[in-house]
């Protein structure tokens, strides 16, 4: 068991520094992991519905976003409440859908180009008009792989 | 007192290093980084001016499934619940009793599975502009779930695993066996508003 040693008068040693490195290394790692890059600002607010045969997207820098919903709370006042669509940063109309593929497809290289992809997220409480009309617009725009964005359930609904 | 004349004995930090391993492994595996999920599906292409009639489907051969602005579904004229869709959908592209109602199917020749009957069944959904999305996105759950347990039942059969198991030609070999022909109807105002 324990020894017991006898208490000499040595110097205090410091405590030792060299994990220190170790100790910021890993929150850094931390952090690194955990924080995902903001590409665009939301202007909507949405509610994703819930899915059970979703699946994962992927390659993501193929994929272009449309947001659809309310404009969040703060926006309100002045944007009102009815349903909008986002494309990048701002508000758009349906119309806007083709030119905003094209310049999505402008800016991925030329192998990339026909398995680009177009990740609708819209809230579940609109209504089906706007998202046909968005749908209309990418068939026209040619960008024909759609994800409907849903959070997995487990399927009690 | 005698007890502050007393020297403090030396912190061992040599496992200090492995601890704060431990704790990067630990975070590591505990967070997830908040991918993107979705239902995924192909839009038909657009068509200018539809000219003459739309390639003609053999009644047999459709089901019809339609939402209307109050939620309500429709499956082949008669009004169901969302639970019932998936089974309804399962039993029309199966058609496991031949019957002359439900969608023909045709002997295909298939890598890996020989010769199957490959359904000639297509589903069309019809949604007014006022339903919910978040009905819409229920009943593509549905006829996703309906399609999926279908190939999950041929891959059992012909690979004995589950479809998520096999591996990419199996997987292109079942996917071709059980082809997901869902279609996205023209708009049109159902159930009038």
């Amino acid at each position: 068991m324990a020894v017991i040693r006898k208490k000499g008068n040595k110097e205090v040693p410091p405590i030792s520094t060299a994990s220190l490195p170790d100790v910021i290394f890993m929150i850094l790692f931390f952090f690194m992991t955990t924080t995902s890059m903001k590409e665009t600002e939301l202007r909507v607010h949405f509610q994703l519905p819930e899915a059970t045969e979703v699946q994962k997207l992927e390659k993501k820098n193929l994929v272009s976003y449309i947001y659809i919903g309310q404009p969040t709370a703060q926006l309100q006042a002045k944007f009102g409440t009815a349903p909008r669509i986002q494309l990048n940063d701002t508000y758009r109309t349906p119309e806007d859908i083709l030119d905003f593929v094209a310049s999505e497809r402008d800016n991925l290289s030329e192998a990339d180009r026909s398995s680009m992809s177009v990740c609708i997220k819209a809230d579940k409480y609109t209504r089906m008009g706007i998202i046909t009309d968005v749908k209309q617009e990418l068939r026209k725009a040619n960008a024909l792989k759609v994800t409907y964005a849903a959070s997995k359930s487990l399927g009690y609904y | 007192m005698a007890i502050d004349k007393r020297k403090i004995p030396e912190i061992n930090a040599g496992s200090m290093a492995d601890i704060s391993f431990l704790l990067l492994i630990f975070f590591l595996v505990s967070t997830t980084m908040n991918t993107d999920t979705g239902i995924q599906r192909v839009l038909p292409p657009w068509v200018e001016n539809i000219t003459g009639e739309a390639p003609p489907i053999k009644e047999r051969n459709l089901m019809q499934v339609k939402v209307n602005q109050f939620d309500q579904i429709q499956v082949q004229g008669k009004l169901v619940n969302l639970s019932q869709v998936k089974d309804m959908a399962k039993e029309f592209i199966l058609n496991l009793g031949n019957s002359d109602e439900l969608p023909e199917k045709e002997m295909t020749q298939i890598d890996l599975i020989g010769q199957y009957p490959v359904s000639a069944g297509v589903i069309s959904l019809q949604n007014d502009r006022g339903t919910s999305y978040d009905m819409y996105i229920r009943v593509q759950n549905e006829l996703t779930k309906a399609f999926n347990e279908i190939r999950d039942n041929v891959a059992r059969q012909y690979f004995g695993a589950s479809f998520n198991e096999l591996d990419e030609d199996k997987r292109k070999a079942v996917q071709a066996a059980v082809p997901s022909k869902i279609s996205e109807a023209e708009p049109k105002n159902i159930g009038g508003n």
